[in-house]
């Protein structure tokens, strides 16, 4: 005999189990048993089939994988007695799932088994059935459960209802075939069949609407009936609960009704008695009554019930919620939030009850409490619903923080008669839970404050008293590092006090001296110390007696090993030192965020400006797509990500963004552009445009340098805007900008050079650079310039010898749609150290599905050849059916070497 | 469906039977069973015997050191679940005799047993414990 065959007795199995001390001793275990099942069904071993799958399925409760005895099951099924069936299908059910193909293997077996003559083998089918049918099998062996359905065996009866369920939830196609059987079973007397047959009645309805019909039609009075008999049944000892007869048939019974009786005047009117007799006579002393009362006044609210059933069953909910029990009161909470809907007023009245479970010592109360106030909040009560709330975040425990927070801050935001109020509140808020509550709600709390002019003095000083108690909210840091930065000087002065307001004198070394705290106390959280990093700058121009203390908190920052920190320091620091001129200019207040703008963003919808709406009216292909040949369509929005919150629209902007183009391209492009204005005045705006992005250091940011300093430029100068246009374009292909890299070949990446500051590069002019001239190289690649849908066009370049800068663009262009382009004009516009000289087309009329292309050649001259990589803008304009088209696309995937 | 698992745990937070109506894998299984096992049992007597989890409620009730969790949807009738964990327990007393852990772990089979007379895919089929008991003792008869 085999050593592994026999193995060791079940209960061995279960003490060796539980002797073991540690996971490993266990698996080691559960190893060696498996291993000698594993051996036994290898082995085909009869006598211990029926005990080794037993050990399986306590194996697998364990949690280990048990597939292997899968077969097991289907050997133990087909055997003819019925303790191996038993085990069998008791295996089938834990062991497998419908997902496996085993099953395919089982119907056969089950089919049989239905049609067994002894009562006992077919309930072990039907219950195999019910419980791991898959759609396969329900139409399979539908008919055979319908057979039973009508048996006169009860114990049959009931498990072909439950079996009929998973049937009608696998196929509800299936579901009219059940009505009518479904229906007598209500008529049954055995409590077993009348709760399946109850439960396939409601699964029905919702399965059918043609099913719903055919049982409120039949079976309204017979449901009524059943409740009427249970609920005033006679003691019956076998299915007594705590004096109820049958809890479980009242409430399976009651949810019928509910289901019946919806939307159904009708069948409500029917139910009136019978519900208020249940609802008034059950005893809620036991747990039993209280089951059946929850769910008699759940139908209540879900029918059409009459005024006086539903004052009736909120008063019930009235005498749950002061229960001491709390199962009772959790669901008294659950139930009102249903109740909610029906008669908000009667909820109301017991606002107090629910606001005391919000501060229960049991997290489950609390959670449906708090939502359920949530629901209850209205402009009446809502200011001492959100003190009472405050008043509790104080002393909550830490891990309800987070959703009270939470929930007073959407509550505040939804109804805040305000600013000032809901500045306040949220002030509160972030005070005593700031590390709890999310970006969103300190960005918008940011975009209120930008909004309310007359409220920055107070805001600011508040922030400030704030962070002498609370400099370890995170949030709260935050918001107040930025209004110092931005208000800082409100601070001292003492600007716009409102009459409520204690007034406070704070010196300027005091301001610079909480920045610094919140610098070096969040050390470890990257945002609070950029932003800490900006509002310092910031000061240094407002207060310019700390000018030299900030240097050198920039100066310690310089060695920061984030890299973003480490950049900021370096370009701060070289603003502060070196360009007082442009300084106060860079460091300006920022311009006013537009909410509107934010709360598009927040609510997840594109954030489209005006200004690039303006740009896409004609473009074809949709906007921000950036095609894979490298033309960055720069249809998409012109945003500003500042704080990540979008609401850089800043009215001067649109005008200048929107306008751009137009002035671009209006110009005449084979003019070279005037030398501009200095470069100093564009290294400055990108830097504004990095204060702008304060707040999310490490997200793309969708760029195009909108600014103050130029907005006042562009009106007068639209061409010195030129090279900022290439600029930002490729500085949105490298999403952390970094000036230099989008002077360069976007490939090239900054090196973070000690030695050299690449700011001071950039502010200080284009020149230095340490891209090596690439000497000329015969032969250029052709690239695909543009492809849309509609349109592509290829560039072919050349070279004159003994001319590097000098690069000759044979354009051809394809049109790939089916309808022939008339009035094609393609034009250019190129950074300012290029020149450009187009000559004329060799048509003006694209023919349709690529038959004939137009050929157009432009000459560049790069005067910073070997030095700056080419860019252009383009735009297409043509007519389709005498309909005026528009495309443009930036160009920046030249061959380096140009 | 209603009823979506049925878990007997110990004090220590062993699982002692387990019965799925929905189909998880074994991954998931430990992962979930670890879950609530740690959210319920640190849970005191006085609070409430409903923890949400997920999407669903778990409702759960002590006796001695055996935790009965129950996990249903959120419609269900959570004071109805625990009247039925009371009858399950009720009626494994009635077949063991004051039952056990030792009972449930060395008579898995026949907890199931009882389980599966009780409840088919996730709804409750019987109520009356000797009627859920009949096909039991009958075999035990014949063994």
């Amino acid at each position: 005999m085999n050593p592994f065959s026999s193995g060791t007795r079940l209960r061995d199995m279960i003490r060796a189990i539980r002797a073991c001390k540690t996971a490993a001793e266990e698996r080691a275990v559960v190893r060696k048993e498996c291993a000698s099942i594993r051996a036994a069904i290898s082995e085909n071993d009869q006598d211990y089939r029926h005990r080794n799958l037993a050990k399986l399925m306590f194996i697998h409760m364990l949690g280990y994988p048990t597939h292997f005895g899968q077969m097991e099951c289907l050997k133990l099924i087909a055997a003819a007695g019925f303790p191996e069936k038993r085990i069998g299908y008791l295996g089938l059910m834990l062991l497998l799932d419908e997902r496996q193909e085993v099953l395919m293997l089982v119907t056969n077996s089950l089919k049989q088994d239905l049609n067994h003559s002894n009562q006992y083998i077919v309930g072990l089918a039907l219950c195999a059935l019910g419980n791991i049918c898959s759609a396969e099998m329900a139409h399979d062996l539908a008919p055979e459960v319908e057979r039973l359905l009508q048996i006169r065996d009860p114990n049959i009866k009931k498990k072909a209802a439950l079996c009929s369920i998973r049937i009608i939830r696998k196929v509800p196609d299936l579901a009219e075939n059940f009505m009518g059987p479904a229906a007598s079973l209500l008529k049954e007397k055995h409590h077993g069949v009348l709760i399946a047959g109850i439960q396939l009645c409601t699964d029905l309805c919702k399965a059918s609407v043609k099913a719903l019909e055919y049982l409120r039609k039949n079976c309204t009075d017979v449901s009524v009936r059943i409740l009427k008999d249970v609920s005033n049944s006679a003691y019956a000892p076998e299915y007594d609960v705590a004096g109820i007869t049958d809890p479980f048939l009242h409430i399976r019974v009651l949810r019928l009704m509910h289901m019946l009786g919806q939307d159904d005047a009708d069948a409500s009117e029917y139910m009136n008695d019978i519900l208020a007799q249940v609802a008034t006579k059950t005893e809620s002393n036991k747990n039993a009554g209280n089951a059946i009362l929850y769910e008699c006044v759940e139908t209540i609210m879900g029918i059409e019930a009459t005024s006086g059933l539903r004052v009736l069953a909120i008063n019930i909910l009235g005498r749950f919620l002061s229960n001491r029990d709390n199962n009772i009161r959790y669901v008294a909470l659950n139930m009102l939030m249903k109740a909610i809907a029906v008669d908000s007023q009667a909820v109301q009245r017991h606002r107090a009850t629910i606001l005391e479970c919000v501060k229960d010592s049991d997290a489950s109360i609390r959670k449906r409490a708090l939502e359920l106030i949530f629901l209850l909040v209205n402009e009446t009560n809502m200011q001492s619903l959100t003190q009472e709330l405050i008043d509790y975040l104080v002393v909550s425990d830490q891990d309800f923080k987070e959703d009270l927070a939470a929930k007073i801050c959407s509550i505040v935001e939804k109804f805040s008669p305000e600013k000032l109020w809901y500045i306040d509140q949220m002030l509160k808020v972030l005070s005593e839970a700031g590390n709890f509550v999310k970006d969103e709600v300190w960005h918008a709390l940011i975009v209120v404050i930008s909004n309310a002019p007359e409220l920055h003095g107070y805001t600011v000083r508040s922030l400030f008293k704030a962070l002498q108690t609370s400099c370890e909210e995170k949030s709260l840091v935050r918001v107040a590092v930025w209004c110092i930065g931005e208000y800082g000087d409100m601070l001292i002065n003492n600007v716009g006090v409102l009459g409520k307001e204690e007034t406070i004198t704070v010196a300027e070394s005091d301001v610079i001296d909480v920045v610094e705290i919140a610098l070096k106390r969040h050390s470890s959280d990257v945002t609070t110390r950029a932003m800490s990093l900006v509002a310092l700058l910031k000061l240094s121009s407002r207060f310019p007696t700390c000018s030299e203390r900030i240097q050198e908190i920039m100066i310690q920052q310089k060695g920061s090993l984030v890299l973003e920190l480490q950049q900021r320091s370096i370009e701060f620091n070289s603003i502060i030192q070196k360009h007082q001129n442009i300084r106060s200019s860079v460091v300006e207040r920022m311009p006013v965020l537009d909410m509107s703008t934010y709360n598009l963003k927040r609510a997840g919808s594109s954030p489209a400006s005006i200004a690039s709406e303006k740009a896409t009216q004609t473009s074809s292909s949709g906007a921000s797509i950036k095609l894979p040949n490298g033309v960055n369509n720069h249809t998409s929005a012109p945003l500003v990500d500042l704080l990540d919150l979008s609401s850089d629209d800043i009215p001067q902007t649109n005008s200048s963004t929107g306008d751009f183009l137009h002035d671009l391209l209006g110009m005449d492009l084979t003019t070279p552009s005037s030398t501009g204005k200095p470069a100093a005045a564009s290294g400055g705006v990108d830097i504004l445009m990095d204060l702008l992005s304060v707040g999310t250091p490490s997200v793309p940011t969708d760029v195009l340098a909108p600014d103050n300093i130029s907005l006042k430029q562009d009106n007068t100068q639209a061409i010195a805007s030129l090279d900022r246009l290439s600029l930002s374009s490729l500085a949105s292909s490298t999403p952390q900008r970094s000036l230099l890299d989008s002077f360069q070949d976007p490939s090239q990446k900054t090196k973070p050079n000690p030695g050299v500051s690449p700011v001071v590069d950039l502010l200080d002019g284009f020149n230095s650079n340490d891209l090596l001239p690439r000497e000329e190289t015969p032969a250029f690649p052709s690239i695909t310039a543009f492809q849309s849908s509609s349109l592509k066009i290829t560039f072919q370049f050349s070279k004159q010898p003994g001319k590097p800068q000098v690069t000759v663009i044979q354009a051809t262009f394809t049109n790939l749609s089916s309808n022939d382009y008339t009035d094609f004009l393609f034009q250019a516009a190129v950074p300012k150290f290029i020149q450009l000289h187009l000559d004329p087309a060799s048509s003006n009329i694209l023919p349709a599905n690529g038959k004939g292309a137009v050929t157009q050649s432009l000459s560049l001259t790069n005067s910073q050849h070997g030095q700056k990589a080419l860019a252009m803008r383009m735009r297409l304009a043509y007519k389709v059916n005498n309909q005026d088209t528009l495309e443009q696309g930036q160009i920046s995937n030249f061959p380096p070497g140009l | 469906m209603g009823i979506r698992f049925v878990l007997l745990v110990n004090k220590q937070g062993q699982t002692r039977l387990a019965q799925y109506y929905e189909y998880l894998t074994l991954e998931e299984r430990r992962a979930l069973e670890g879950e609530i096992v740690r959210k319920c049992l640190t849970r005191t007597e006085q609070q409430c015997s409903f923890v949400e989890h997920r999407n669903y409620k778990v409702v759960y009730r002590r006796y001695a050191s055996l935790f009965f969790l129950v996990g249903v949807d959120n419609e269900e009738n959570e004071l109805a679940v625990l009247e039925f964990i009371h009858l399950f327990v009720e009626t494994m007393d009635r077949h063991f005799g004051n039952v056990c852990e030792l009972d449930i772990m060395f008579h898995l089979e026949k907890a199931h047993f009882m389980l599966e007379e009780m409840v088919m895919n996730g709804c409750v089929v019987e109520t009356s414990k000797s009627n859920i008991l009949a096909p039991i003792q009958l075999m035990d008869k014949a063994a």
